[in-house]
């Protein structure tokens, strides 16, 4: 045993030095711990954009792509039916879009980044059921509206920019996810256009 | 001989471990107020539901299998196949609700007889801590049937995380661990409602027990039966003998030891108590829906909403305060505003009087009006949010923090009664 006087300072600095380097030890170790809650790869994997090939859609055409287990619709909008959609906004809850069922990038006339196509889940806010579309026979659910979707489950009718008419069972306007254009005839469904540019 | 067999052997235990010492300082030779009513009975039966829990609990993970896939099958193979499976399940979701209402009883008489004042506020924020612990346990095993209503109760739940400002959305998704609740999010509640919630919840009731004995019952009168020593007469003292730990400092009067006496009392009410329990568990084990929703009897299923999303009733009062503020983020602010003004309660309470009956007409006004409006707002929390419910709601939310605000102003220089040094026989 060394017979030197306890050097105190020497002392606090080297417990608190081990102390220091323990806590950084136990911030470490938490980390498995709570980066294992992240989604895992598998569930990425299936949760990961979906590329959708929109060039070869005809005018008034609906398509059907799957994303993240539901159902997405995407429309090829005539001309005439992107100019109609003002034309009926007194007879719409939300015409304005001011719910947040869409990004901030499609918040405007058309629910849209681009107006000749809409994308929207097909699924009714209402009870979740799938609404059809009704392309020029719509009338005979809401008169002088040609095109729209009508859910068959109880009634719920939305116009080409999935705005929901008043009066039926739906509180809310479909939901457009976040989705981006890759090129002129590639859609991505999953990713917004600030990311996507980023990513690009 | 075999007393003398047993007494050799708690001698060679005790002489190891302090069995007996603590036994007595906690049990036989703890002194409690003589004057123990009706109310003070919730403490028990809590512990007994929470026993209930845990053991239906691990007899009911035998045949649970907990995955998306099998989670509702093995619910109805529980039900139907295993030999009093049903029982088991019933006893676990009947003593889930059980549990909530001993708890808010429990609640309540700590607020008639300011069980939360000096010196017992740690006691009453270990015991807010076992009610937030209890409230997320009772949530994560409602999602474990997977039934329609555990789907997407569990999704507006989750969904008031993703409020939180910039890193909701990553909340959320870290929190069920899939872009929507998925196996993933089922199995994590398994593993938390299973272990590490019971285990917190466990050692939590620890340290309520270990700080009440440490800081002593409180009683209806609001009185200390612990005097500074010396300060009685011999005569005045408990007849009774106490743990030297308690004797040693203090002079007890108007005490009895908890065992015999306030044993076989709660065992009185326990008998009373399971009555009731097993009504509901063999003839309403649903509780009319309010304890198992219909929709919960069909699988979960992310595209089907059910027609009206309600909590279970325990949740009622917080989902109400959530749903009568139009701003989402404010709402969810006032649902948890609602949960922390009573962590603050011993703050919010200047009076040094502690009972009701002692205290001025204000005061039990206050009271009154709270408890209507706590139940009025767990009633509308299960009923859909009609504009005439939202401004019932929106009265009784006021009057939920009026409380608190009203107690804060006149609790300082309240027109309190004379509160008895003793109490009488």
């Amino acid at each position: 045993m060394s017979n030197e006087p306890v050097n105190n300072g020497r002392r606090r600095f080297l417990t608190a030095a081990t102390a220091v380097v323990g806590g950084v030890g136990v911030v470490g170790a938490a980390v498995p711990f709570i980066a294992s809650w992240n989604p895992s790869a598998r569930a990425k994997a299936a949760g990961a954009p979906v590329e959708v090939n929109v060039g070869k859609i005809q005018p008034g055409q609906l398509i059907r792509a799957e994303w993240r287990g539901k159902p997405v619709y995407v429309v090829r909008r005539t001309e005439k039916t992107v100019n109609d959609l003002a034309k009926h906004d007194d007879q719409l809850r939300d015409p304005n879009s001011e719910k947040a069922q869409q990004p901030a990038y499609a918040t405007n006339a058309y629910r849209s980044i681009k107006p000749e196509f809409l994308v929207a889940l097909g699924v009714c806010t209402h009870l979740g059921c799938a609404p059809t579309h009704h392309g020029g026979d719509f009338a005979e659910f809401v008169e002088g509206v040609p095109n729209g979707f009508y859910c068959p489950c109880h009634g719920s009718k939305f116009d080409m920019a999935g705005r929901v008419f008043q009066g039926v069972p739906a509180p809310l306007n479909l939901v457009v996810p976040e989705h981006s254009f890759i090129s002129d005839d590639t859609l991505l469904i999953g990713v917004g256009p600030d990311v996507n540019k980023g990513a690009a | 001989m075999l007393m003398k067999v047993f007494t050799d052997f708690m001698g060679w235990i005790d002489k190891r471990l302090p069995v007996t010492d603590a036994w007595n300082k906690h049990i036989a030779q703890y002194p409690a107020p003589k004057n123990f009513n009706f109310w003070y009975i919730f403490g028990s039966l809590a512990m007994l539901i929470l026993v209930n829990q845990i053991f239906t609990g691990i007899w009911l993970t035998m045949n649970y299998v907990p995955s998306a896939e099998g989670a509702f099958a093995s619910i109805e193979y529980i039900m139907r196949d295993v030999d009093f499976g049903w029982l088991l399940r019933y006893m676990h979701s009947t003593g889930a609700s059980a549990f909530f209402i001993v708890i808010y009883m429990h609640m309540m008489r700590g607020l008639m007889y300011g069980s939360y004042q000096k010196p017992r506020e740690l006691l009453w924020i270990f015991g807010m801590l076992i009610f937030l612990v209890l409230m997320a346990e009772a949530f994560m095993g409602y999602l474990l049937p997977w039934g329609n209503m555990s789907y997407w109760g569990a999704q507006v739940i989750i969904s008031i995380f993703g409020l939180v400002p910039i890193i909701g959305d990553d909340l959320t998704l870290w929190i069920r661990g899939d872009y929507v609740i998925s196996g993933a999010t089922l199995n994590r509640f398994f593993a938390l409602h299973v272990i590490a919630l019971p285990l917190v919840l466990v050692i939590l009731v620890f340290l309520h027990i270990l700080a009440l004995h440490e800081v002593g019952s409180n009683n209806p009168e609001g009185t200390d039966i612990k005097k500074p020593k010396g300060s009685m007469k011999p005569e005045e003292l408990s007849k009774f003998t106490f743990h030297k730990q308690y004797s040693d400092k203090y002079d007890i009067v108007d005490a009895v030891p908890f065992h015999p006496y306030y044993t076989v009392k709660d065992i009185m009410y326990v008998v009373g108590f399971l009555f009731l329990f097993c009504w509901v568990m063999f003839f309403a084990p649903e509780g009319g829906g309010y304890f198992m929703e219909a929709p919960n009897f069909t699988p979960a299923d992310g595209l089907k909403t059910p027609e009206h999303i309600a909590p279970v009733w325990y949740f009622g009062p917080f989902y109400t305060i959530l749903r009568v503020i139009p701003n989402a983020m404010l709402g969810a602010i006032g649902m948890f505003s609602a949960i922390i003004v009573l962590f603050l309660l011993p703050w919010f309470d200047r009076g040094t009087v502690k009972s009701v009956r002692y205290r001025s007409k204000l005061h039990l006004f206050n009271l009154i009006q709270f408890s209507i409006c706590f139940v009025v707002l767990g009633a509308l929390g299960t009923m859909p949010a009609t504009p005439m419910a939202n401004l019932i709601g929106a009265i009784a939310s006021f009057g939920y923090f009026g409380f608190f605000v009203a107690l804060w102003f006149y609790s300082k220089n309240e027109n309190t009664k004379p509160v008895p040094e003793r109490i009488a026989d």
